[in-house]
């Protein structure tokens, strides 16, 4: 009864026994757009776990940083680690690979990079990027001894023939990209963190 | 199917009408749950328990589809996978602890389902597969639930694993045998573990395939309703689509609400502690039962103690199967013509007996073992096979029924006409604010 009183009070909404409407809405047309908003506002809510359950779990953005020694990779040597595991390569350049990376220049390249924007300042010889090829995510060759390093003396990809030259900079084949380089410090001359 | 004033499927956009010459699809959903399905218009809300347990099948094969992506189903791994569950993965405790309590309230749906058409007589002609084939719902939903409970491989996962399937060596001869073969070994471990994950995770989708069996012979003869009164005409019936989706969309609405407290609040009210504690071959915990859904057959299973002509152990294990295989024979157990509890004064009494005997039974089921439950528990299920195998029989024999309304319309309506007269038509009574808008 109460309900009924309130009802016919209210602007906008209807008639005592919910015909005769004032205005073209009844309260039914209120009760029915309210009920289905709010079964829409609690389906999203429902949806929402499933969909936020897919993203990387806890224990997985623990795994964010590595820690890696190089202090035993000498000039020309690479070695492969993983990060978030992912590939990573990390090469101790000969001076005359830096000064081939230095001797191109920039309009030559499909990713515009100098090899100071790709290392660290004075440790330009510590060149560090994933070893992920751009084009389709392949492992390109070159960290491991006695692999094809591709025309640029870098890194070459067997998948589709991506070439990577001394800098790990993309210059033949599909790969749209340089390698990429992570975010890393070193946390101390031999230690080197990535992430 | 349905009646012959089932309003038929009428697209009105062109689009629909292009779908629907091509698939009817439109066609038979609006046959099944829209306007084109007419039900009777007296029920209560008893009726609301089908739909209800659709709703928790749907909740559970969503949540445990999403469970698999992280489960690992190794005698190693599966424990901690579940607590990576818990404590690592994006909103994994909610979706676990829904699937946990989801099984529960599928169970607690279910029965009163169940319960619903034992009272009302759902199960006799020409309801008799549709009965039969949500007793085969039950026992899939027995299974899976059963197999899904081993998965966290815990402590009570591991023992129930061991009990359960022990029932099977329980028949001579061949039942040491079945159950190693069951398992894959001698205990469970690896290849039993991968086994019931996969069943778990097939038996929903058969669960699934047969529920639409169970609609579709449902959908034949229509729903029953509270007078057990057949449908004689359109004013008996009401399209399924509004009447139907409304009451039981903001009945579930409700249901969810509940199902919603239990899981953020009480999320392990309903399961063991015990089974937090990593299986262990070696040590079976002290006080050892099923989930909460299983108690009354656990109860009756362990009422025998004594062996007599067979061993106590197979009687048990009998009297278990044969308490729900039973119910499949109902509709010829009770030969009673008239369908409702309502209008049968002795039915009612003894059915209202049954429910307590198996409450009494789930009591004993859960409870310690003791001189006094063992008692309570024999009692209790020889009163359950006392109830279906003898006192059903003689009560649809000797009693006699009230009488039936001629109608379903008449039964609603107690003969006060203007109520179901169009609004503003007729006097109506009482109501200072009704009064004033008639004038």
């Amino acid at each position: 009864m109460a309900t009924r009183a309130q009802s016919a009070e209210v602007p906008g909404t209807t008639g005592p026994e919910g015909e005769g409407p004032s205005d073209g809405y009844r309260r039914r047309d209120f009760l029915n757009v309210a009920a289905v908003s709010f079964v829409g506002v609690g389906t999203v809510a429902a949806i929402a776990p499933l969909l936020v359950q897919m993203a990387p779990p806890a224990d997985v953005l623990a795994l964010a940083t590595t820690e890696v020694d190089i202090s035993k990779i000498q000039p020309g040597q690479a070695i492969k680690t993983t990060w978030r595991k992912q590939p990573i390569f990390i090469r101790n350049l000969m001076p005359a690979e830096i000064k081939a990376a230095n001797a191109v220049p920039l309009s030559e390249l499909r990713d515009p990079q100098t090899l100071a924007e790709r290392t660290k300042p004075g440790k330009q010889n510590w060149l560090i990027t994933l070893g992920v090829c751009t084009h389709l995510g392949c492992v390109p060759l070159g960290a491991g001894e006695g692999e094809n390093r591709g025309p640029y003396g870098g890194y070459f990809c067997p998948c589709h023939g991506s070439a990577y030259d001394t800098a790990g900079r993309i210059r033949a084949g599909p790969a749209p990209l340089n390698l990429m380089v992570p975010t890393y410090q070193f946390t101390s001359p031999t230690t080197v963190q990535i992430g | 199917m349905s009646f012959s004033w089932a309003k038929p499927y009428e697209p009105k956009h062109p689009f629909m009408r292009w779908v629907d010459e091509r698939l009817p699809l439109p066609r038979l959903v609006y046959g099944a749950i829209g306007g084109g399905y007419p039900v009777p218009r007296n029920l209560n809300y008893f009726w609301n328990f089908g739909v209800l347990a659709g709703l928790f099948l749907t909740i559970q094969i969503v949540t445990g589809i999403v469970l698999a992506m992280w489960y690992f189903s190794s005698a190693d791994g599966a424990f901690n996978s579940v607590e990576h569950i818990m404590r690592d993965v994006n909103a994994g405790w909610l979706i676990r602890y829904a699937h946990m309590n989801g099984a529960s309230f599928f169970f607690i749906v279910t029965y009163i389902h169940i319960f619903r058409g034992l009272y009302y007589g759902s199960y006799k002609a020409p309801r008799e597969l549709v009965w039969m084939l949500g007793l085969v719902i039950y026992l899939l939903m027995m299974a899976t639930a059963f197999m899904g409970y081993v998965l966290p491989w815990g402590q009570m996962s591991f023992w129930g694993a061991q009990v359960i399937t022990g029932f099977f060596s329980a028949f001579p001869l061949i039942g040491e045998p079945l159950r190693i073969w069951l398992l894959g070994g001698y205990a469970p471990d690896q290849a039993a573990l991968t086994r019931f994950f996969s069943l778990h995770y097939l038996l929903p989708f058969v669960i699934a395939g047969v529920t639409i069996l169970h609609i579709w012979a449902l959908h034949i003869p229509g729903s029953n309703n509270p007078t057990g009164v057949d449908v004689k005409n359109e004013r008996d019936t009401l399209p399924f689509h509004p009447f139907y989706t409304a009451k039981d969309g903001w009945f579930a609405g409700l249901v969810l609400l509940a199902y919603a407290l239990v899981t953020f609040f009480a999320p392990n009210y309903l399961g063991h502690a015990d089974n937090y504690i990593p299986a262990n071959p070696l040590v079976t915990p002290a006080h050892i039962v099923p989930e909460w859904y299983f108690w009354p057959f656990y109860a009756i299973l362990r009422s025998f103690t004594v062996d007599f002509i067979l061993p106590a152990k197979l009687w048990g294990v009998l009297a278990m199967f044969f308490s729900i295989l039973l119910l499949f024979f109902l509709p010829w157990v009770d030969k009673s013509s008239v369908r409702s509890g309502s209008y049968r004064p002795v039915f009612k009494r003894f059915f209202w007996l049954l429910v307590l005997d198996v409450v009494l039974l789930g009591y004993v089921g859960g409870a310690e073992i003791s001189a006094r439950n063992i008692a309570l528990g024999q009692i209790a299920s020889a009163y359950y096979f006392l109830h279906f195998l003898v006192i059903l029989p003689l009560v649809s024999a000797l009693e006699r029924p009230l009488p039936l309304p001629n109608s379903i319309s008449e039964s609603v309506l107690h003969g006060e006409v203007e109520e179901a007269a169009p609004a503003g038509q007729t006097k109506r009574r009482g109501g200072s604010v009704a009064t004033a808008t008639a004038e």
